[in-house]
């Protein structure tokens, strides 16, 4: 079985991302990029599928700038076979990703997608859900834990009021929480075999679909500043303060 | 006027509490119909027609919709969607889970997470966890909105007298089925409705001490139970605690942090909280840029001391 991971090339999970003066949007120059956190996990939890033997080869896919091209090697370091770019330069929103992955799955043929739940920039927790209805795939989301089980994936998902267990038909579309494994780093050796794996560059025009955005953004603004209070010296003034609000 | 159409969260019985939020959220946008999808839910159904703001109930009542799996439920929205100008959701793990879904059956843009309603088809949604805020207009003939409950007031779960219609069910997709859940059962306010929090970071060491230090605190306070990332990741707690950028969202009226150092990705759970209170050894951590009062000192020996005060 083929597995299909998606990667987004985002601003590095440590950087305090500042917004720009003009209000268009955030400043992305000169700072550190990485693989999106959730599809690192995606990608680890591939390749713990292809050393069980469930799954014998494994595509990363990117829809994103050139650049993003750093992030498949990523990919391909940690043990992914291929890599697909879908390279665009402006930003493409989750529906037409989603269906660039959708063609690229129509093309593939793939047993799983895996992906991550959102990623950290825009924070829009819509991809894999959106590409499971336009295969009319089931799909798990927030994965805990999955376990291939013939024709069909187990997955352990995160809900709001603990965890809930699916079973889905494969093809299946599978989307990462944070707990589902530990992503491991790539080695050196590694590293430099990543880059002679094979990585096709495509345009989403290649996939027919028509990235325009739907949504307009009017403006990018700074959120309302928090300041720092006071420090209180010990128990008894912290407690004094919380009767003062009413609390205790 | 928009003609909204607001997924109910529930459990068959009763109504939970994040739909409240999203209807006062749609009523903003425009007329408010109430959908309760799900299998023997008449109770659901009764409950959501007294929602103050809501105009209409419309019941799927069918075993397919047992556990709103998003294969079964998504394509009977978007069906429902013909008359509807705005689906409506709360950004609860149910409603992340399905909106997209039907997003994309109706090959629309969803906007995620709203904090206000702009204009017809402008809102606000926060970006990089938190730390920029988008002001977005859609150029869909129809929206696609999923709700961030603690930035709207919930509406008054009685007082309206909505008529129930029933709809008919879309039928069962076969290709997911639900297996089980383990659902802590607990006496304590639910964390994105609690009053007040307290939370506990890595510094907590194990699940034992997080039981012994957190949780005598958080009785005493009748207080809901938090944790950042690192104490769920290192399993001192269940991941449903885990506040934060992809945890819950919360904004009580008070948070306390407990060994909490303050990583941006958690402060994007918590800094719409009216009063936070942090308690860290390290007095550089940056729980202090953002709390109202901060003690610093051992948790260890503070935070009974203050259990034993308050």
């Amino acid at each position: 079985m083929k597995a299909l991971v998606c990667v987004k090339r985002v601003i590095d999970y440590n950087v305090k991302p500042r917004v720009k003066a003009d209000g268009t949007g955030v400043d992305l120059a000169n700072v550190k990029m990485s693989m999106n956190p959730f599809d690192e996990i995606a990608v680890e939890e591939a390749i713990r599928l292809k050393e069980k033997g469930v799954v014998t080869e494994i595509v990363a896919v990117s829809v994103g700038p050139a650049k993003a091209q750093e992030t498949l090697r990523t990919a391909l370091a940690m043990g992914a076979d291929r890599a697909i770019l879908v390279v665009s330069e402006t930003e493409v929103e989750p529906l037409a990703v989603a269906k660039i992955i959708k063609a690229i799955a129509d093309e593939e043929q793939p047993g799983l997608i895996i992906t991550g739940k959102q990623a950290i920039d825009d924070d829009a927790n819509q991809v894999g859900q959106m590409v499971a209805a336009l295969l009319g795939r089931p799909q798990g989301t927030f994965a805990n834990e999955i376990a291939v089980e013939g024709d069909s994936v187990v997955v352990k998902r995160e809900i709001d009021g603990g965890l809930e267990t699916v079973k889905l038909a494969l093809p299946a579309i599978v989307t990462t929480d944070l707990r589902l494994n530990e992503p491991r780093y790539a080695s050196l050796p590694n590293i430099m075999k990543a880059k002679s794996k094979p990585l096709a560059s495509k345009t989403p025009e290649d996939y027919g679909v028509d990235t325009a955005p739907r949504l307009k953004t009017l403006k990018v603004t700074e959120p309302p500043v928090r300041s720092a209070g006071i420090k209180v010296p010990d128990v008894d003034a912290l407690v004094a303060k919380l009767k003062e609000m009413g609390v205790a | 006027m928009s003609k909204t159409l607001v997924w109910v969260e529930h459990d068959n019985a009763s109504v939970k509490d994040a739909t409240l939020a999203v209807v006062t959220a749609a009523a903003q946008i425009g007329e408010v119909t109430a959908l309760v999808a799900g299998s023997g839910c008449d109770a659901a159904a009764a409950a959501a027609a007294q929602i103050a703001g809501v105009s209409k109930v419309l019941k799927a009542d069918d075993a397919a919709y047992a556990n709103a799996l998003a294969e079964n439920v998504a394509p009977l929205v978007a069906g429902l969607m013909a008359d509807y100008d705005v689906f409506v959701a709360p950004a609860t793990t149910t409603g992340k889970n399905i909106a997209p879904r039907v997003a994309a059956l109706l090959d629309v843009m969803q906007v995620s997470d709203i904090l206000s309603v702009e204009g017809p088809k402008t809102f606000t949604r926060p970006i990089y966890a938190g730390n920029a805020i988008a002001t977005v207009e859609s150029t869909d003939a129809k929206l696609v909105v999923t709700v961030r409950g603690t930035a709207f007031a919930k509406a008054e779960a009685t007082g309206g007298s909505a008529a129930v219609e029933a709809v008919a069910a879309a039928g069962d997709a076969g290709t997911s089925s639900f297996i089980g859940s383990e659902i802590a059962k607990s006496e304590r306010p639910e964390l994105t409705s609690a009053k007040i929090i307290v939370s506990g970071g890595r510094a907590l060491k194990d699940a034992d001490t997080f039981q012994s230090v957190i949780i005598p605190l958080a009785d005493k306070l009748g207080a809901g139970v938090g944790a950042s990332r690192a104490a769920v990741d290192a399993g001192y707690v269940p991941n449903d605690y885990q506040v934060g950028q992809t945890g819950k969202i919360v904004a009580p009226e008070v948070y306390i942090a407990v060994g909490i150092s303050g990583a941006i990705q958690h402060l994007a759970g918590m800094k719409d909280s009216k009063t936070i209170i942090a308690i860290n050894k390290d007095e550089d951590a940056p729980i202090f840029q953002v709390a109202d009062i901060g003690l610093v000192g051992d948790l260890f020996t503070l935070v009974p001391e203050l259990t034993g005060k308050l």
